[in-house]
């Protein structure tokens, strides 16, 4: 279930406060706001300036019970898109579910280390993602099925700069939705 | 009747910030730190005297002024302690030579009938004894930094020659507390209002060529869509939610045309979409990746980032796609170009024995220097006039954004939020 709520916020003080007011929750993406004219230079004297911008707050994403409880992790060496042999069984697992339910839809999500720039890891993070994409194609999955996407170094699984966490974030993992 | 809450709610915000400032006892000019490296450093000495009035409005006008031409790095402060002249004093420019001063700046502040600040200056060359002009406005009491930032670049563009670009905006997001949020504040870092707020990350911010929209990356919908978003009105437009991924938005200079990132049709290449939505043109086809493009001042060609030959370098093609050629030569690892608006200096982060560093090429020479000795930074940015570049970097395990000159000479931390800051955007020249 994918929805996606805009909320136009007039607590960003308050929130800054550390208040947690309600907010107004308005649905959809192509959303007229309502402006906050720039009172210009000739104004009338109104506290509202020049370069003013209005927030707009987005809602959380839901979780798919589907996703737990399976291992669905497939991680990587550095810089590296090799699907290695230990997780080959995982990607059997997964061909096998997804071929028996042709209604299934699953989401490849791919994961980088911190090292590096964001839209580079991404890219990264998408040839990752592919690769398992790729995997599960072999195995018989309808493409349809699939969707490869990235999150780069935006989402680590664990925090830390040291080898074991490093090697943690690397990784692949195969989302139901 | 909405708005007015709104005004309240800031003017709530102000009287609390002010306090913070009193009890701390921080000023406008210890907002951020100037760090000065190097030698042989040619510093024009100003003196910028408090303006008459300034202890009761809200912005102490003269710290903002000093503060801005500081870390320009073109200029030196020259202590004005106990002065406070005003813009209709003729200086006693003896007095200024001898406490090492070339030029002088005096000024007030005043409180009109409706509410509004009249802020006024004027700027002396103290070494030939001459009054070189001076401004008023009259602001609301949320554009007096603003007036502060335009005195800066009447001052800077008087004494270097070079447009002044203080009265401009930069876009970044902070991610505190598992929230992330896109701001827009001046230029010093300061001012910042809150744009956006996600639980999801949000990268890549790049400013409209007109200064109205910000483009970006947004996960909130559990995978990178790109967005543009008017910041005035909140209105948002999905530019690009196709299959995979979509990111690394950057616009044509003429607005009507952004390229992008996605893997649609497998692997991370490039295209172009107009900006007002619609299909996407591809840029080029090839096996590898492709991706951070970056149109060059004239429109007519995109650098971009690719591993086409084995490590991630940059390279330039036409704007429509052909045949590209590579810019890069130095080191395994060039990414996040970004080019000065004069077309000069491409920055970008190279690694070099495993630190992420910001350098700089001369373009036309292909002169590459290498600019901080930090470990990890990321997105460069220039300024509009071409003398600063605003970038992210880590130090004690905190993202912060930095400002410094092109030879690395004089940099400065931009004003701190809570939480780590990153993913700077240095917006345009504003309209006046």
């Amino acid at each position: 279930m994918k929805r996606i709520y805009l909320i136009l916020a007039l607590t960003a003080v308050l929130a800054g406060c550390g208040s947690t007011t309600n907010l107004d929750e308005v649905p959809v993406v192509d959303q007229t706001g309502t402006s906050v004219l720039p009172s210009g230079a000739g104004g009338s004297g109104s506290a509202v300036g020049e370069g003013d911008v209005t927030r707009v707050d987005v809602g959380a994403s839901s979780q798919d019970a589907a996703n737990v409880g399976r291992a669905r992790v497939i991680y990587f060496d550095y810089d590296s898109y090799v699907i290695k042999p230990e997780f080959q069984s995982v990607i059997e697992l997964h061909a096998r579910y997804l071929k028996a339910d042709k209604g299934r839809r699953v989401a490849i999500e791919g994961h980088t280390d911190e090292r590096g720039g964001r839209e580079y890891n991404l890219a990264l993070g998408q040839k990752r993602a592919e690769a398992v994409r790729s995997a599960l194609g072999l195995l018989g999955v309808v493409d349809d099925q699939i969707e490869a996407v990235s999150f780069g170094k935006e989402k680590p699984a664990v925090q830390g700069g040291d080898e074991a966490a490093l090697a943690q974030n690397r990784r692949a993992e195969i989302r139901y939705k | 009747m909405i708005f007015h809450l709104l005004d309240r709610l800031r003017e709530l915000f102000r009287f609390v910030w002010v306090g913070l400032i009193l009890v701390t006892g921080v000023t406008a000019h210890a907002q951020f730190r100037v760090e000065v490296s190097g030698v042989g450093l040619t510093q024009l000495p100003i003196a910028i005297s408090a303006f008459r009035g300034q202890d009761t409005a809200p912005q102490k006008i003269a710290d903002i002024v000093l503060a801005d031409l500081e870390r320009s790095g073109q200029f030196r402060g020259v202590d004005t302690a106990g002065f406070a002249l005003d813009e209709g004093v003729r200086p006693d420019v003896a007095l200024w030579r001898q406490k090492g001063a070339d030029s002088l700046v005096t000024g007030s502040v005043s409180r009109l009938a409706d509410g509004r600040y009249d802020v006024r200056f004027r700027l002396w060359d103290v070494v030939r004894g001459q009054d070189l002009g001076g401004q008023s406005y009259a602001v609301t009491q949320a554009d007096l930094r603003l007036s502060a930032h335009r005195i800066s670049d009447f001052i800077y563009e008087k004494l270097t020659g070079d447009k002044g670009a203080f009265s401009t905006r930069i876009t970044y997001v902070t991610k505190a507390a598992q929230r992330y949020q896109l701001w827009v504040a001046d230029a010093d870092g300061e001012n910042p209002q809150s744009a956006l707020a996600s639980p999801e990350p949000i990268i890549s911010p790049a400013w409209s060529p007109n200064g109205t929209q910000i483009a970006y990356v947004s996960f909130e919908s559990r995978k990178p869509v790109v967005y543009t978003h008017d910041v005035a009105t909140g209105k948002r437009r999905l530019i690009a939610n196709f299959r995979g991924s979509n990111s690394a938005p950057t616009w044509s200079p003429d607005g009507r045309t952004l390229a992008v990132t996605l893997s649609r049709d497998g692997g991370s290449q490039l295209y172009s979409i107009d900006a007002g939505g619609g299909q996407p043109r591809r840029l080029a086809q090839n096996s590898s990746i492709d991706t951070e493009p970056l149109y060059t001042p004239d429109g007519k060609s995109l650098f971009f980032v690719s591993d086409r030959g084995g490590s991630p370098q940059i390279y330039k093609m036409p704007a429509a796609g052909g045949a590209a050629e590579r810019v890069t030569f130095t080191g395994t690892y060039n990414i996040s170009p970004a080019v000065s608006p004069d077309g000069r200096w491409l920055a970008y982060i190279s690694r070099v024995s495993g630190a992420f560093r910001l350098h700089v090429m001369e373009l036309a020479s292909g002169t590459v220097n290498a600019i901080t000795d930090t470990n990890a930074d990321e997105s460069p940015s220039f300024a509009p006039n071409s003398r600063l570049i605003v970038y992210a970097t880590q130090s004690q395990g905190k993202e912060s954004l930095l400002t410094t000159t092109l030879d690395g000479k004089i940099k400065a931390r931009l004003a701190g939020q809570n939480g780590d800051i990153r993913e700077p955007d240095w917006g345009p020249f504003q309209k006046q």
